[in-house]
């Protein structure tokens, strides 16, 4: 067997030093009862071949698309070779949970670098070492908000948020005291006179997208005022990463808790996971963080070195009163984070989140030319929704026997929708695959 | 090594009563249990608590520990002191280390706790 | 390790360097004023690193040099089941065909993912014992709280609101913070004297408030819990549900179904049992299974089998709602799918009996020199403590940094909470018979050094690249990101 060392002297030897004939009599504490003695069914082993075989026919069966401009809360972008060669580095892959800080010293130091690129980007003070997925980190930022403000119960969330984000948030909030209110959109981004309506002395924390699932730039700025105007926290999540390279940050805004969806550093789509969440907020409230946090320290002969820190928050201390129960983090999708943006460097980034922005901008403006068609106003980052005058999935089905991969059918994720597509362009996308879109999209209206 | 003109309670708490007035805190053997002090939270002036509610947690790198308040009461002020020097705790637990000040809403309530020499025996038998 | 020094990555960065350029902009540029709205762009990035490609090789790789992983030497944590982490899965998982594929395309377009996720699923029921299963949890704690929403959804739509989940006291602290989270009051059962879940008090704290009780088997302790049928027997009299923390179940694959005893929900570690990378932290994946009475209320999408293929469901009205983003860590259920068909049926059995082999000769080999606070047998893992050693004022924390200096990752310490000064030691299937020797000889070594030279002990460890770090410190005046003064 390929990953069972033992050679069947070293069995027999160790078994008459343990003092048991047999083996199974290692097993004696279990009931005979209960003990499975059949044969499972699964197939028997296979070789490496036969692996790569299996593997590869099922991978083949996925479509590939030449063009893809679809996005929604996972977005193809260019990942330099560095970030596979150097995050699959076994000491980083097959490491655990930095709590020996002596020998975890790689992990923890790229997870202060993580943390401190992640305060940059938002503008908040204090960033956690990840979180599962967007969503996930959501949810949390909810909980979070209402431990924050003991005496409230209601969370008003937009519904211009990710739809699986709400859904998620429902989840997790399902047996907790509080309400989760959604406040409708308008024009695909939330709905300014419902929210200042809904607002008032017994409101948590308003949580909206930034941008939002639609694409567009909420005016973060006036919901700022108005949510701090009812002592209320804000909380943005953000599902497009790049797009904080670009826009003024959250933190700038008076925001208290920024989190969301970085898939886009480094990440490939992968059919949805694994992602890395993130989770920033002020310092004043950071011990009522979720999730691991590092921190800088120094070591008994002065030496700077790092550690996990603000452990008392957790649940193998604080066990039913801890503030999560999350056990782990995104640690590798978090390194190939801190080497995607390391690579991107300052500039780069930000020449990055322009190139998006500006394709985007192409692509409507190329769209916009069409008469049976609707381009949603702006700002928007780099995703839009645009509107036809009939159900958009067989123009989509149309496009994808052209190899065009061309952004989502709205009415997957928000019923009745069935007429809007959300198309999402990234830097992948060439001015010649845009120009292709834009028309074969007038040859099929 | 407890102070005398104390008060404590099971859950290792210390009261020292000035007329109807009292601060709190944890005891000294509550503290060494815990280890160095990373954190301390504490209540909002004004709020009231009944016997037995938990009024505050006190933190260390491996362990968390809730306060109890021994008796009814309402806070009066909160040592200001712990928010940037949490080891007072640690390093003086009966005076420095001084939590909440409370105002003693039922003086009856402070029969049923134990005095210095009752508390050093109940820390003994605890530890067996 | 390497003695030398590497700075942060803000600390190397310079003005104007760059990693990976990036191409001409082939179309124009907007005006950013106009384009943005009135709040326009970002000031720049700062601190933001500006490095070379070079530089961030160099950085990365001497980070990396500063960590111990599985591939340099055994890695004996209890319940975290550090097994070789084959580079097969790794690169099954990295398949353009699966990286490539978008969480939201079309059904027709994704035939091979969900193949995946419909054998892995059939796969993990059969290993259970449990019909269900829903591959969306992310980690195991995640799993767990999927698993108490589950065992919730089907009480209320019994018409019953049960308050009460009872854990016993050598649990791991997500079961309590899970149920918490649920919304459920938390009671905890005593151990009997050998370790397991006191079945009397047990009795008299199962009654019709009792929503579930969340048992690990085998236990933290790595003994077998015999009376579980009893125990969900007892639970299911009350109408209450068995949930198993499948941390464990590295002990049970091929030779007992947790489905067999009575359990009805069950979350597995996939980045335990089924040998995907712990990866410093994560990602993990937390699948559950589930009894039949609980399916109609897994997680939403769900894939199901129709004329032209495998499709994402959502029809299924009773369901708890979505736990994860989309469905579920993919690139780590490729990577345990790999894992179970490169062993087979007859592999997945033969791991499980060398998991249990490797322990008890490691705990006969250790048994003479450190106590061992419940002589239960034991699985797959052994609980010692430092009593002996603690004669000479040595402790568990200190036993622990001394195995750094032999080239060991410590055991699982302090842990569980009903054994003072724990070392929970799993050596795993995959470690050879040589590496268990010397790993016993690294213990003994320290154990005899505890009672002749314990202030070396004390001082350990001496060879690693940091020595003990200052905590307090950390954790009274938190720095928690860099900045340049």
């Amino acid at each position: 067997m390929k990953y069972l060392p033992l050679s069947p002297k070293d069995k027999r030897e160790m078994l008459d030093f343990i003092g048991v004939p047999q083996l199974d009599d290692l097993f004696e504490s279990i009931p005979r009862d209960l003990r499975f003695t059949s044969s499972l069914e699964i197939p028997s082993a296979r070789s490496e071949m036969e692996i790569h075989q299996f593997f590869g026919d099922l991978a083949d069966q996925n479509h590939r698309y030449r063009s893809r401009f679809l996005g929604g809360g996972a977005y193809y972008h260019f990942i330099p070779v560095v970030v596979d060669s150097l995050s699959q580095r076994q000491e980083f892959l097959t490491s655990y949970t930095p709590y020996q800080p002596e020998i975890s010293q790689g992990t923890l130091q790229y997870l202060f670098e993580f943390q401190t690129m992640f305060c940059s980007l938002t503008g908040l003070e204090v960033s956690n070492a990840s979180m599962y997925d967007g969503a996930s980190a959501t949810a949390e930022a909810v909980l979070m908000a209402l431990r924050l403000q003991k005496n409230r119960k209601r969370i008003l969330f937009s519904a211009a948020i990710h739809p699986f984000y709400l859904e998620v948030t429902k989840t997790y909030c399902s047996n907790l005291d509080l309400t989760l209110e959604v406040v409708p959109a308008q024009d695909n981004a939330t709905d300014m006179a419902a929210l200042e309506k809904a607002l008032g002395p017994d409101v948590a924390a308003v949580v909206v997208g930034y941008p939002n699932f639609f694409g567009k730039v909420e005016p973060l700025a006036d919901i700022s005022k108005l949510a701090k105007q009812h002592g209320s926290l804000l909380v943005t999540t953000t599902q497009e990463a790049l797009s904080l390279a670009l826009l003024p940050s959250p933190g700038s805004f008076d925001v208290d808790m920024a989190v969301g969806e970085a898939q886009s550093f480094g990440v490939p789509v992968q059919f949805g996971g694994p992602y890395l969440g993130f989770f920033t907020c002020r310092d004043e409230h950071k011990r009522q963080m979720p999730g691991r946090i590092c921190g800088m320290t120094k070591d008994r002969n002065d030496k700077r070195c790092f550690v996990l820190t603000l452990n008392a928050r957790e649940q193998h201390i604080r066990r039913a009163k801890a503030t999560s129960n999350i056990c782990s983090n995104q640690g590798l999708c978090a390194l190939r984070a801190t080497i995607y943006l390391s690579c991107m460097g300052k500039h780069g980034l930000r020449e990055l989140a322009e190139q998006n922005h500006a394709k985007s901008e192409y692509l409507k403006a190329g769209l916009r030319k069409i008469q049976s068609l609707t381009v949603d106003d702006g700002p928007h980052f780099n995703e839009f929704v645009v509107r036809f005058n009939k159900p958009v999935a067989p123009l989509l089905a149309d496009l994808r026997q052209k190899g065009i991969l061309a952004g989502l059918d709205l009415s997957r994720l928000v019923p009745g929708r069935t007429h809007e597509v959300l198309l999402a362009v990234t830097e992948l996308n060439s001015k010649e695959q845009i120009d292709q879109l834009v028309q074969a999209v007038e040859r099929l209206v | 090594m407890y102070p005398t003109d104390y008060l404590y309670t099971k859950e290792h708490e210390w009261l020292k009563v000035t007329g109807s007035e009292a601060l709190v805190g944890i005891t000294d053997h509550a503290q060494d249990q815990l280890g160095d002090i990373v954190f301390v939270e504490l209540p909002e002036v004004g709020k009231t608590f009944s016997a037995g509610d938990e009024f505050g947690t006190v933190e260390s790198v491996k362990a968390v520990a809730e306060v109890f308040m021994p008796i009814d009461a309402e806070i009066l002020e909160t040592n200001a002191n712990l928010e940037d020097e949490p080891e007072l705790v640690n390093k003086d637990p009966h005076n420095a280390g001084w939590m909440v000040k409370i105002a003693i809403s039922n003086p009856d309530q402070l029969k049923g706790m134990m005095d210095h020499a009752a508390y050093a025996v109940f820390v003994e038998e605890e530890s067996k | 390790m390497s003695e030398f020094r590497e700075f942060l990555i803000f600390e190397r960065s310079r003005e104007g360097k760059v990693g990976c350029p990036l191409p001409a902009c082939d179309v124009p540029k907007p005006e950013l004023s106009q384009s943005l709205g009135a709040a326009g762009a970002r000031p720049a990035l700062d601190p933001f690193p500006e490095v070379s490609e070079v530089e961030v090789i160099r950085h990365f790789t001497r980070l990396s040099q500063w960590n111990f992983g599985v591939d340099q030497g055994m890695y004996p944590l209890g319940s975290c089941t550090m097994k070789h982490n084959p580079r097969i899965n790794e690169a099954m998982a990295a398949l353009p065909g699966f990286c490539q594929t978008h969480p939201l395309a079309p059904d027709e377009a994704v035939q091979g993912c969900l193949t995946v996720l419909n054998t892995l699923g059939t796969y993990l029921s059969e290993i259970t014992g449990l019909p269900g299963c829903s591959l969306q949890p992310a980690a195991g704690a995640h799993g767990e709280f999927t698993g108490i929403l589950v065992i919730k959804a089907l009480l209320q739509s019994l018409g019953e609101d049960r308050k009460v989940v009872l854990v016993p006291d050598s649990a791991h602290g997500t079961n309590p913070a899970t149920a918490a989270l649920c919304g459920f009051q938390v009671k905890e059962v005593p151990s009997d004297a050998h370790g397991r879940v006191d079945l009397e008090a047990l009795k008299s704290m199962v009654d019709g408030n009792t929503a579930c009780m969340m048992i690990t088997n085998p236990n933290t302790l790595g003994i077998f819990e015999s009376n579980i049928k009893a125990i969900a027997d007892l639970l299911h009299q009350h109408g209450a549900m068995l949930y198993m923390d499948g941390a464990n179940m590295n002990a049970l694959v091929g030779k007992a179904r947790p489905g067999d005893m009575g359990v009805d929900v069950l979350h597995l570690n996939l980045h335990k049992t089924f040998s995907t990378p712990h990866g410093g932290g994560g990602p993990g994946a937390g699948p559950i299974c589930v009894c039949d009475a609980l399916i109609p209320f897994l997680p939403q999408p769900w894939v199901v089998s129709n004329a032209e293929g495998l499709m994402l469901s959502m029809d299924t009205p009773q369901s708890i709602g979505k736990v994860h983003g989309f469905y579920g860590q993919f690139g780590v259920l490729v990577r345990a799918l790999t894992w179970i068909l490169t062993l087979g049926k007859e592999g997945l059995v033969r791991h499980t009996e060398h998991a249990v082999l490797n322990n008890n000769y490691l705990r006969k080999k250790l048994e003479p020199h450190y106590h061992i606070p419940y002589p239960a047998a034991t699985l797959h893992e052994t609980v010692f403590n430092d009593k002996r050693q603690n004669a000479f004022g040595v402790t568990t924390m200190d036993i622990a940094k001394s195995l750094l200096d032999y080239g060991f990752h410590p055991p699982t310490v302090y842990f569980p909470l009903v054994v003072h000064g724990a070392l929970m030691i799993e050596p795993t299937e995959t470690e050879s018979r040589g590496e268990l020797d010397r790993f016993a000889k690294a213990m003994i070594e320290i154990a005899e050094m505890a009672e002749k030279d314990p202030e070396r002990v004390h001082a350990a460890p001496h060879r690693t690249q940091i020595q003990r770090a200052d905590e307090t410190t950390a954790a009274r005046f938190p720095v928690l990101r860099w900045s340049a003064t």
